[in-house]
């Protein structure tokens, strides 16, 4: 009965990292990127929902709605100043600037927030469902993380799919040049891939904190890690990769914690990514870097 | 007035002159061939008027307005479209999609369709395959797709980049015939070729590039019978 117990866990934990890890593979997939900030993006809603629950008090409807606008803004916002202007430099340029977004705002988050470890209040409210006599708990949080996971999933894949701002982000993400000829906005389409990921970021803070509540300026960074990781075991630029790679992330680290080592367990999740790299260099679903001529 | 002319263009790619000062003009309801050798700036000229690749100097004045001072992606709401050399479909969107991308600038959902029926009936091949990936299609297809997308922006005047390049025989008589056929329905079309006898063939008129100038220009049967252009381009 543990075993089921430990791979609902790893489900509900999985679904967090695959709901941040679209957000790294969005931004991959069409401006080439690895936006190593997305992870304190997570820290930041954290803040903000803690801020407005325990510090002001309020609803927690209204903190995570409050938490995903500004999430969105200063996802859209981290773009125009720090990555627009790099949109001609070496990807290695990029990269560093993104690691100092990171930097900033960890720093930020401890000047304003302070230093201590907050504890954060569940923003789910839903009992716990108990099985099989007693035997099985499964956590109110789990019980609304993996639904809500599955219809973030449904709702991106339907986007990307089937809307024309979508199909704009498919052409870009295949075709800079060839979108642009058709007369695709590739900053606004870049504008809107961050926004959208920077929303998710503040939906999976609520749901990760409300789970693991120790928040502090520094609790994003191995969550925003985790989760590019997933996305690479999913294979990077892939929506339907990041969530396998996610879900299976968390149950390989729930299991790892529960049957080898809990000290280990975030030894066992990047041994997972070094053998991902050596085995299938793509990824899960990673798609062949295959120039037909 | 011409409808595009393109007067003392000069681009570089870094320190390297690839455009040394290139004037051409293209009248409404033309069909008017760039040709010339690899290397010769074909390609960079038409990616200059499309905005893909900036100017140094140089004035690229379409209906009036210089294009070279627009965003590249709002070009095509101007009725300029590009056929780029190598295709480049979305091989991860269907034909349909393609489509419907090459239509991107206009919101008219029944004029679209009906834009995509019409595609269809120039191409028979691309509603075969409609709901096929487009990375699944043979070369030849793919050069239908693209000029197919090209054409649902409604454009006044299509820019070709080598739509023969790398296709059999019988594909390439298929390519020319459809060039005729978009001429005949009233769009102007730019040509770049390295097949310069089928390109001067269809022409009306040409401009010979050689390493970023033009060294001769004139009615397309002239150029096809003249000594140098048959030594240099036509093999004969």
């Amino acid at each position: 009965m543990s075993f089921i117990s430990y791979v609902i866990r790893g489900i509900s934990l999985g679904s967090v990292y695959s709901i941040i890890a679209l957000g790294y593979t969005m931004v991959y997939g069409i401006a080439k990127m690895l936006n190593f900030a997305h992870g304190d993006v997570i820290m930041i809603g954290g803040f903000i929902i803690f801020t407005i629950m325990s510090t002001m008090g309020l609803n927690p409807l209204i903190a995570v709605i409050v938490a995903i606008i500004l999430c969105t803004l200063l996802g859209i916002t981290i773009e125009r100043i720090a990555y627009k202007p790099l949109r001609k430099a070496p990807s290695l340029a990029v990269l560093i600037t993104a690691i100092g977004v990171s930097y900033f705002l960890q720093n930020f988050a401890l000047l304003i927030f302070g230093a201590d470890t907050k504890s954060f209040t569940s923003v789910i409210n839903v009992p716990d469902l108990k099985l099989a006599g007693g035997n099985l708990t499964i956590a109110g949080e789990t019980l609304v993380t993996i639904p809500l996971c599955i219809i973030i999933m449904i709702a991106l894949t339907t986007f990307v799919k089937k809307s024309k701002t979508g199909r704009g982000m498919v052409a870009v993400s295949e075709d800079r040049d060839a979108a642009i000829l058709m007369g695709v906005n590739v900053n606004r389409t870049i504008a809107i891939t961050f926004a959208i990921g920077s929303a998710l970021a503040a939906v999976a803070s609520a749901l990760m904190f409300s789970s693991y509540p120790s928040l502090s300026s520094a609790s994003g960074a191995m969550p925003g890690i985790k989760a590019f990781v997933a996305a690479v075991f999913g294979g990077i630029g892939s929506i339907p990769g990041a969530m396998i790679g996610g879900i299976l992330l968390g149950i390989i680290e729930i299991l790892g914690r529960a049957y080898i080592s809990s000290q280990l367990a975030d030894a066992i999740v990047f041994f997972v990514l070094i053998l991902v790299l050596l085995i299938k260099p793509t990824g899960i679903l990673g798609k062949q870097i295959q120039e037909k001529v | 007035m011409a409808m595009l002319e393109v007067k003392d263009l000069q681009v570089y790619y870094g320190v390297i002159q690839a455009i040394k000062g290139v004037s051409f003009k293209v009248n409404e309801g033309e069909v008017i061939a760039l040709i010339g050798a690899n290397g010769a700036g074909k390609t960079t000229i038409l990616h200059t008027v499309t905005g893909l690749i900036p100017a140094k100097t140089g004035e690229v004045i379409y209906e009036g307005i210089d294009l070279l001072k627009i965003p590249a992606h709002k070009i095509v709401s101007h009725g300029i479209a590009h056929v780029p050399e190598g295709r480049h479909v979305f091989s991860q969107l269907t034909v349909y999609e393609n489509l419907l991308m090459g239509a991107y600038t206009r919101s008219d959902k029944s004029e679209i369709e009906e834009t995509i029926e019409n595609v269809y009936k120039r191409f028979p091949r691309l509603k075969e395959r409609k709901g096929q990936y487009a990375g699944t299609l043979s070369g030849g297809e793919q050069q239908m797709l693209a000029m197919g997308r090209a054409l649902m922006s409604k454009p006044k005047i299509v820019l070709m980049d080598e739509p023969s390049m790398g296709l059999s025989p019988i594909l390439v008589e298929e390519v020319f015939d459809i060039i005729e056929s978009i001429r005949k329905s009233g769009t102007t079309v730019l040509l770049v070729e390295q097949n310069a006898k089928k390109a001067l063939s269809i022409a009306d008129r040409a401009y010979v590039l050689e390493t970023g100038n033009i060294v001769l220009e004139g009615d397309a049967a002239k150029l096809l019978n003249d000594e140098s252009v048959k030594k240099a381009y036509l093999g004969e």
